[in-house]
């Protein structure tokens, strides 16, 4: 079906898939429940992933009641405070991040920025939402075994992971490798949804190089994910299999009380390569679709094209490509080979090439812009703050000699909060206010958002600041307490006395977020469907929200790039991406270059 | 205006803590001054950044904040500015990465004259090993250790019976003499590490690992373990004791080589449990 409008501006190719028949639910089961419609899956994984997350940050209370006042919590145990630090960090990073930003953010958007009216594995998708259920209520269930849950670390380096000397080395580590195997299965199962559809269900005209940096980035780091998630199940298995069965993958001859273990022949390194070498693809899965997403919010809200879009796919494919050998910097002073570290140490900081472009061109993306400083655009410049932040302390730590004073201290604490706590979760918060109109019709409370963006902000930056000074002071990481030295000075632990109130106050003003989502869903300035002015697909649906099947009777057609700000000669600011080239209004007597000869190369 | 502000209120903010923060490196007391170096480089370098970043973040907040009559320039891409950008920092991580492979290079190659000494870990404690008058540690096994050879050497090796076993948690060296740390492990990962050496290596059971370190104080200093371990992880502490040869050479004479302690371990009942830590000593510091 070719349009019939003349002249070769606008012209679509035509469709290269029939359009697929859309599965409609009958029952309020089957529409709300196990649902099928990806804007469901994404709020029902959005509400899991939240959800576990606040435990998640009840625990980071509990491990700094700990650190902040010692021997005041007689409550929290030497035990209970490593169970704290390992559930607190498996929990975030993977039952959180990973779980939002994919399953929540990458359902609810991709079908609708690329155009289609769903996820091509629809039933494979509703399946991999119960899956992820199920494996964060085995994860919780975990703290109820004897034993309770592991306190080996998030990393789970064996041997310690799976022998007395460490809290939760029964049942509670099993449940959380198990947990962690049912997890991969179903990401494996979401991730497939998300990949294929960017590469199969795009609609008429939306070429890979006309999609929004959003979708770029969940994409890649769907791809990342369907790649290293393999790695973390099979050492999860062997693990597994050593703790259950005996088997001696990761253990090598252990005396233990006296006693010489039946293990013989393994080595634990076996294990932290392997965990690594997911484990470093991970951090760039939370990290990318928060590149991605904060480059839209910034160009919406400057009114002005991302600067240098496609340096920015390529950075995004490039960064994702590169996070496959740079593991090794998590085992720089492992006692692996010490060649590995001239390896591991260029290759990192290489990574950082392509990660400081984005950062340039989200600064000139802001440069020559028309700025409006709603919350979606603070939470994007608190974002670029503490991310320039974070990524510098990782220089600090890719440098494989710095990393050998640095290495297991408060200053890799502090970077991987930095990086990947705070900012990405800027990002998330700046993503709900920005989307949130286009779920519900309605706005955020501006001043509930302010009170939230500046503590939030302000008081993030306050805990994690400090705390790379006690690294390079030397105060270890992961200690339960951390008297008796000589070198540790009074004022450090007055210090974490003060970040710990810091941390209270601010986990304790996300109520105000959550009130504010809840109070205006029915109270929230009512928004129209495209409140912000912006170009992409989803503030083009039929309804706002948008319904079953998002785009009404006729798929949306695509006729440039998302970035179409402040095009020349046009009368208003922005052209949305299915604006028709006849129907865009000129300026009077503008008799420049038309809008489509403007587009960058797609 | 006020986001600008605050933005720059930040960047001030963190300036002024680099520099008036008393939490700092505790001084050094070995030969690592490069990591040091490279990591005072690393500052210079990426502080250039990140207040340049910043400001230029703050300036564009102001300059092109929203006006109605006003809009935002359209220039998808700019080539040259890309190209650029991605040169200098290419150069400046560059800059960064050079001092930090030359040190890396240091740390692993160890000098001839170092001597070895083996440093043992175990869930909770530490425990030494010197090679003796041969300067040959004797081969050891996991499989070996018994309540009679807690460190597991291997009795029918020659070069362990003159094997001075330290069995507290007290390391002494002489300053100004380089020690190639040998770091052996009977049971989980553990990671010997003094912060004023900012030297460390994590110890793997099942291998032996090392790094080096001339130790260029007196003093006595903190033993850390850097590896998670286990419950009392963060109570694995020992001391390291640097010293001159004289002082260094008296405290020796005070400990049984490993071919003493397997004639006491005939004499005595064999029903010892074993206890790497047999002997109690006052920390001297």
């Amino acid at each position: 079906m070719v349009d019939a409008t003349s002249g070769p501006e606008n012209f679509v190719p035509a469709a290269e898939v029939e359009e697929a028949e859309l599965y409609h639910p009958k029952s309020w089961v089957t529409k709300y429940l196990f649902s099928q419609d990806a804007k469901v899956i994404a709020i029902q994984y959005s509400f899991t992933a939240i959800g576990i997350g606040l435990i998640g940050l009840v625990l980071s209370w509990l491990m700094r009641l700990q650190l902040g006042f010692p021997e005041t919590f007689s409550f929290i145990s030497q035990d209970n405070y490593y169970q704290f630090v390992t559930m607190h960090g498996m929990i975030m990073v993977v039952y959180l991040l990973t779980a939002l930003f994919l399953g929540g953010f990458g359902n609810y958007l991709i079908p609708l920025m690329v155009g289609a009216r769903d996820m091509v594995f629809p039933y494979l998708n509703m399946l991999s939402y119960w899956i992820y259920l199920l494996a964060v209520v085995v994860l919780l269930a975990s703290f109820f075994v004897p034993g309770g849950p592991t306190g080996a670390g998030w990393t789970l380096y064996p041997p310690q992971a799976i022998l007395p000397g460490t809290p939760g080395n029964g049942l509670g580590v099993v449940l959380m490798l198990v947990s962690l195997a049912i997890f991969i299965v179903g990401f494996t199962m979401g991730g497939l949804n998300y990949v294929v559809t960017v590469l199969q269900a795009r609609t008429r005209g939306m070429t890979l190089m006309r999609m929004p940096l959003t979708v770029w980035g969940i994409f890649t780091a769907t791809v990342l994910a369907l790649l290293a998630f393999p790695a973390l199940f099979v050492g999860a298995v062997m693990m597994t299999l050593d703790h259950v069965l005996g088997t001696s993958f990761f253990m090598p001859a252990i005396v233990k009380s006296g006693e010489l273990l039946p293990y013989r022949g393994g080595t634990p390194l076996l294990f932290q390569h392997l965990f690594w070498f997911f484990g470093h693809p991970e951090v760039y899965i939370v990290a990318l679709p928060a590149f991605g997403i904060v480059s839209d919010l910034i160009s919406v809200h400057a009114r002005r094209n991302i600067f240098g879009y496609r340096m920015m796919v390529w950075a995004i494919v490039g960064i994702g490509a590169l996070s496959f050998i740079v593991w090794a910097h998590h085992m720089y002073v492992s006692g692996m080979n010490p060649w590995f570290g001239f390896f591991f140490a260029t290759t990192t900081l290489i990574i950082a090439v392509p990660t400081a472009l984005k950062v340039y061109n989200w600064v000139l993306t802001l440069w020559k812009g028309n700025i409006r400083l709603t919350l979606p655009m603070l939470f994007s410049i608190a974002f670029i703050i503490t991310f320039v932040n974070g990524g510098i302390t990782g220089l600090f730590l890719g440098n494989v000699a710095v990393d050998v004073p640095l290495s297991d201290t408060m200053f890799v604490v502090a970077h991987f909060h930095m990086v990947m706590g705070v900012a990405p979760i800027l990002v998330v918060f700046g993503a709900i206010y920005h989307w949130y109109p286009k779920m519900t019709g309605r706005m955020l409370n501006n001043a509930m958002g302010q009170f939230h963006f500046w503590v939030t902000f302000l008081g993030a930056y306050t805990i994690f600041l400090p705390l790379h000074y006690l690294g390079f002071l030397g105060v270890p990481r992961r200690y339960y307490e951390m008297s008796g030295t000589t070198y540790i000075p009074e004022s450090a632990q007055s210090l974490n006395g003060f970040i710990t109130i810091v941390a209270l106050i601010v986990g304790f003003a996300q109520i105000v977020f959550i009130i504010n989502v809840f109070w205006s869903l029915r109270r929230g300035k009512e928004a129209g469907p495209n409140p912000w002015q912006a170009t992409s697909l989803e503030w083009q649906t039929a309804t706002t929200p948008p319904g079953h099947g998002n785009f009404g009777k006729e798929l949306p057609v695509v006729y440039r790039w998302a970035y179409a700000f402040g095009v020349p000669g046009v009368k208003d600011d922005y052209l949305p991406q299915n604006l028709a080239p006849d129907k865009i209004e000129y300026q009077d007597g503008y008799s420049g270059p038309k809008a489509h000869e403007l587009e960058p190369a797609h | 205006m006020h986001v600008a502000l605050a933005v720059i209120l930040v960047l001030v903010g963190t300036i002024l803590f680099h520099f008036l923060s008393p939490w700092w490196s505790t001084p050094i007391a070995s030969n690592w001054g490069a990591f040091d170096d490279t990591i005072t480089i690393t500052f210079w370098i990426t502080g250039a950044v990140f207040i340049a970043v910043i400001l230029f973040m703050a300036y564009c907040l102001i300059k092109y904040r929203h006006r109605e009559d006003r809009r935002a320039e359209y220039e998808p891409e700019n080539k040259k500015l890309e190209i650029w950008l991605t040169a200098i920092t290419a150069l400046g991580v560059a800059g960064l990465l050079a001092p930090g492979l030359f040190a890396w290079n240091k740390y692993i190659n160890v000098p001839e004259e170092a001597t070895s000494i083996e440093v043992v870990g175990q869930q909770w404690q530490w425990t030494f090993r010197l090679p003796g008058t041969d300067g040959k540690l004797g081969r050891t096994s996991t499989k070996l250790i018994s309540p009679n050879n807690p460190y597991g050497i291997d009795p029918k090796d020659p070069n362990g019976l003159d094997d001075v076993l330290i069995d507290d948690s007290e390391l002494h060296m002489v300053k100004g003499k380089p020690v190639k740390v040998l770091l052996r492990s009977v049971d989980v990962l553990h990671d010997f590490y003094v912060p004023q050496f900012r030297a460390k290596m994590d110890i793997i059971p099942g291998s032996v690992t090392y790094f080096w370190v001339t130790p260029t104080k007196e003093g006595a200093f903190d033993i850390m373990c850097f590896e998670l371990c286990g419950r009392g992880h963060h109570a694995m502490r020992g001391t390291v004791v640097v010293q001159t040869q004289e002082a260094y050479d008296k405290w020796l004479g005070d400990y049984d080589t490993f071919s003493k302690s397997l004639e006491e371990a005939n004499n005595e009942t064999p029903t010892k449990p074993v206890r790497l830590a047999a002997k109690e000593r006052t920390a001297t510091r």
